[in-house]
């Protein structure tokens, strides 16, 4: 698809903002219903929910520096690994996707706005209130919760410090958000393409989140079924999770796992599509196998609701039931070496630049890869009895989500930085912060294999001392790695304030209806619907 | 947080320090351990298979990705090549991966049918976790004890004067270390019945490659046959609340004669213990012994929730100090609670002895500053619980 013979003209979408009231202040944002406005604050809140996420990380980090219980107490220490995995997973991460979502798609697909701005409005806004009732606890007598982000029965319940309450309202209001903002993207992308955008010319990046936008619609209310029956097991005398009772601890966690392995997908999918948009605007070569990168996609998330109890291994599963998880779980390596595969042979014999998104991209491809390996080692049923509840599988699920997740979005924010702001970000600026972050994240995670497989446990505030030497440089390069993200902060701030002039189209491989508006975007963008030209080749 | 800046101010100084100083720590381990039997030396070729399998399919699609990544950049002057799809390339890197995974699928099957394989088995131990500590009962013995984190408070509170001490007087084994291990014969199938208390916990030795979920009110099975007799540890591997890094696994692995001779020792031992307790019923303790008991019993079941200074951990754990229980409620309430157990505290009275509650519950009434003057003694315990 080629877009720049595109009819659209900016000179109406420029009349737009005259008989567009804006308002001023805070309550422009307050009210807002535009979708450039939603996604900004959806991306500034999870880039600050990022810092809290790591401003707890880096506690924990200083705790494990050296062995002996140095600054927190080991129940505090419990309380900081969970409320850091539910801010980075809730907070961080799927917030951040959110506003990805919400600039692009409609910009993407050739449409005035989100299909229903009031919603969007809502499910950002109630967002905040969430994390300000988690986050308070830790101010309360009880304490912040201290039974991980799993909050496994019957340790969130009966023994549980009085939190579980706070929790499970924290957790519903993030799933309603989750789940508006699904079925606003759901509703768009079915509803306002541009004519002739069929589905199957929808670039890969709106793909991505249409799938992933179902995945949620599919899980979260699970999230927010298991959540309440914790609340009810916990106040109101249910036995759900509580053999006393006739109930079973280990369905809390086949109702979790339900949920929690599409929400891993949840966090990758979108990934893909901003690393797949990413690759071939720097290659300056069409995306290697377009459709068949749909259909792995898609795969991928079908597979996702039949892999959930490969967590759950030691849990004294019947041998039938651990082969049937084994053998779905390594079914996944097929349609995700795929993707990986086609990103590879979309950089092959293209002409490539290495401006900070590609940089980014690339390390995500490796990167993520290595998470990708670990990944399929972890599925071995045999070998994860040794695996599970190391480090081992934190460096797992931090390099397919840090080194995953999060670099996609960096590079997604630096590509698409010029089109918001309408200036260019500070190359050499960008540069510092993907190095220190390339070089610090990978000596902060990749030690972590090695002391997963010695047979350090995780989730513990102190350790044996085979353990100590490891520790050390982990925590070194976790101090190293939150510092660099401030980079990043300066980086979008420079960029905000000032920098040369962004073009419409500043990347001269990249493709797609979002270059063809001006730089930064008008606050109303296609109005009219585009015109698509035929399919060329 | 509760300790404060000094705190705060002593991680600093220990980060500073520990930079410069060279590691005094015991060997680092790089790779899975391989272990004592032959489950886990199976788990252990599955690893090294999967490792090298992921490092040789890295090995080829990094290498492409940099080959073009020196040779296709723009800067050389490459020109973009415009293919961008091959149905025949995508069946064939469908079809690769395929054959690679059911190469690592049939080994890994037949470990785990091995694995899961528990019939035949010649000792059955039944594994309890609680919190934070392990319950072992021999079947066909009159044997069963719990095993409890042995590393003394100071080593792990840092409370040996300088920080360089704090180091220099972690023992080589500090928090692996019990006070009563697991003994097993070696070259015998060893079944364990593995279930909880309260908790999820899941006991975990690395050398036998097994991990099992105790689950509370209901029993998972594992097993292992040990090679070569030793001592081996591991640790709980299931976040169980405050103390789930304090609950260290360590097993003797005996040869047959020698588990022969301590089943033997034990059995005796629990013989005597019963007429110990007969015979404490008609003695008297003085106050200091029964203090020196309480204390030693406090500081090994008590401190981890109550502290040893007394003042808990509240909301979740109460202070015993100036509280209702240990000063003017009355005995007979206070022992009552020690042997039943009350919400999240567990029921004493299976663990200890009627001499070892009597001294505990002396020791909470007079201990910091509660000085009731009140002795409890075992003929107490015995009545007040009516049993």
């Amino acid at each position: 698809m080629t877009t720049d013979t595109i009819d659209t003209s900016l000179d109406d979408a420029h009349n737009d903002d005259h008989h567009d009231h804006k308002m001023t202040g805070i309550k422009r944002w307050l009210y807002t219903t535009n979708h450039k406005d939603i996604g900004t604050l959806y991306l500034w809140f999870s880039f600050i929910m990022l810092l809290v996420g790591g401003a707890l990380a880096m506690v924990i980090r200083a705790e494990l520096f050296q062995p002996g219980l140095q600054i927190v107490e080991p129940d505090f220490f419990n309380q900081l690994t969970t409320v850091h995995g539910l801010i980075m997973v809730f907070g961080a991460i799927m917030p951040a996707f959110t506003g990805f979502a919400n600039w692009m798609i409609p910009m993407m697909i050739g449409a005035p706005d989100m299909a229903l701005p009031r919603m969007n409005n809502w499910s950002f806004w109630i967002l905040p209130f969430a994390f300000a009732i988690l986050l308070s606890s830790f101010f309360m007598e009880s304490g912040a919760p201290n039974f991980g982000w799993t909050f496994y029965a019957p340790l969130s319940t009966t023994y549980s410090n009085g939190s579980t309450a706070f929790f499970v309202f924290a957790v519903h209001i993030m799933g309603i958000s989750s789940i508006m903002g699904a079925i606003n993207i759901v509703v768009t992308i079915m509803n306002l393409r541009a004519p002739g955008m069929t589905y199957m010319k929808m670039p890969l990046f709106v793909w991505t989140f249409f799938i992933t936008a179902y995945l949620l619609i599919a899980v979260m209310p699970v999230l927010a079924g298991v959540v309440t029956m914790l609340l009810t097991d916990t106040y109101f005398g249910t036995s759900f999770f509580d053999a006393a009772g006739g109930g079973d601890p280990v369905m809390f966690q086949h109702i979790f796992w339900f949920f929690g392995h599409p929400e891993v997908y949840i966090m990758i999918l979108p990934a893909f599509g901003i690393v797949s948009t990413i690759i071939p605007a720097f290659a300056r070569k069409k995306l290697f196998g377009y459709s068949s990168m749909v259909y792995a996609t898609a795969s991928i998330a079908l597979l996702s609701f039949i892999v959930w109890a490969h967590h759950m291994f030691t849990t004294g599963m019947p041998l039938f039931g651990e082969l049937f998880f084994m053998y779905c779980t390594m079914l996944i390596a097929v349609p995700t070496g795929v993707k990986v595969f086609n990103w590879v042979a979309t950089m092959w014999r293209g002409s490539m630049t290495f401006e900070i998104p590609m940089l980014f991209s690339i390390a995500f491809v490796i990167l993520f890869t290595i998470g990708g390996f670990s990944g399929l080692m972890l599925a071995l049923t045999p070998v994860d009895f040794q695996y599970h509840d190391t480090y081992f599988v934190v460096a797992h699920f931090h390099y397919v989500l840090v080194t995953g997740s999060l670099f996609s979005i960096y590079a997604g924010a630096y590509y698409w930085l010029p089109k918001w702001t309408g200036h260019m970000y500070s190359e050499s600026l960008g540069k510092w912060h993907f190095w220190c972050s390339l070089i610090s994240v990978n000596l902060l995670f990749f030690p972590m294999h090695f002391l997963g497989l010695a047979g350090m446990p995780r989730r513990i505030p102190d350790y044996a001392l085979q353990f100590a030497d490891f520790n050390k440089w982990v925590s070194i390069g976790g101090f190293a790695f939150g510092l660099s993200q401030l980079i990043f902060l300066a980086v979008v701030i420079k960029c905000i304030k000032g920098g040369d002039k962004a073009p419409a189209k500043p990347w001269d491989g990249a493709e797609g209806l979002e270059w063809t508006v001006a730089s930064p975007a008008p606050y109303h963008t296609f109005s009219t619907p585009p015109a698509l030209d035929e399919e060329k080749d | 947080m509760r300790r404060g800046n000094q705190r705060w101010l002593m991680g600093m100084w220990l980060f500073f320090t520990s930079l410069l100083s060279s590691s005094a720590w015991a060997e680092t381990q790089l790779n899975l351990t391989k272990g004592v039997t032959a489950v886990s030396r199976e788990v252990y070729d599955l690893h090294m298979l999967a490792l090298y399998i992921c490092t040789a399919i890295g090995v080829v699609v990094f290498g492409a990705m940099f080959w073009s990544m020196i040779f296709h950049r723009k800067s050389k002057g490459a020109k973009a090549a415009d293919f961008h799809e091959s149905t025949k390339v995508e069946i064939l890197w469908t079809a690769i991966p395929i054959v690679i995974l059911i190469a690592m699928a049939v080994p890994a099957t037949s470990t785990l049918i091995d694995m899961e394989n528990n019939d035949n088995s010649e000792v059955t131990i039944q594994v309890t976790g609680s919190q934070w500590k392990w319950h072992y009962k021999y079947f066909d013995q009159n044997i069963e004890y719990y095993s409890v984190l042995s590393t003394p408070r100071e080593e792990y509170e840092n409370q040996n004067g300088t920080f360089e001490g704090n180091n220099a007087k972690k023992n080589e084994n500090y928090l692996l270390e019990v006070d009563k291990p697991l003994v097993i014969p070696a070259n015998k199938k060893v079944r364990f019945l593995i279930t909880s208390d309260d908790v999820i916990h899941s006991w975990w030795v690395p050398a036998f490659a097994v991990k099992q979920d105790g689950n509370p009110g209901f029993i998972n099975e594992a097993w292992t046959n040990v090679d070569e007799p030793g001592i081996y540890r591991g640790q709980c591997a299931e976040l169980c609340g405050k103390d789930h890094g304090f609950m260290p696994i360590v097993v003797e692995v005996k040869s047959a004669a020698d588990y022969e001779a301590w089943l033997n020792e034990q059995n005796a031992l629990t013989a005597s213990a019963a007429d110990a307790e007969k015979a404490s019923l008609s003695a008297s303790m003085s106050k200091e012994e029964l203090m020196q008991l309480g204390e030693a019993t406090y500081m090994a079941h008590c401190a981890a929730c109550h502290q040893p200074t007394g003042l808990g951990l509240p909301p979740t754990f109460p202070a015993l100090k100036d509280s209702v229980v240990a000063t003017t409620g009355s005995v007979a309430e206070h022992i009552a609670l020690v042997r039943n157990g009350k919400g999240m505290m567990p029921p004493f009275g299976k663990q200890l002895s009627l001499k070892e509650i009597a001294a505990v519950v002396t020791y909470e009434r007079n201990a910091w500053g509660n000085d009731t003057g009140d002795l409890v003694q075992s003929s107490d315990v015995n009545a007040a619980s009516g049993e």
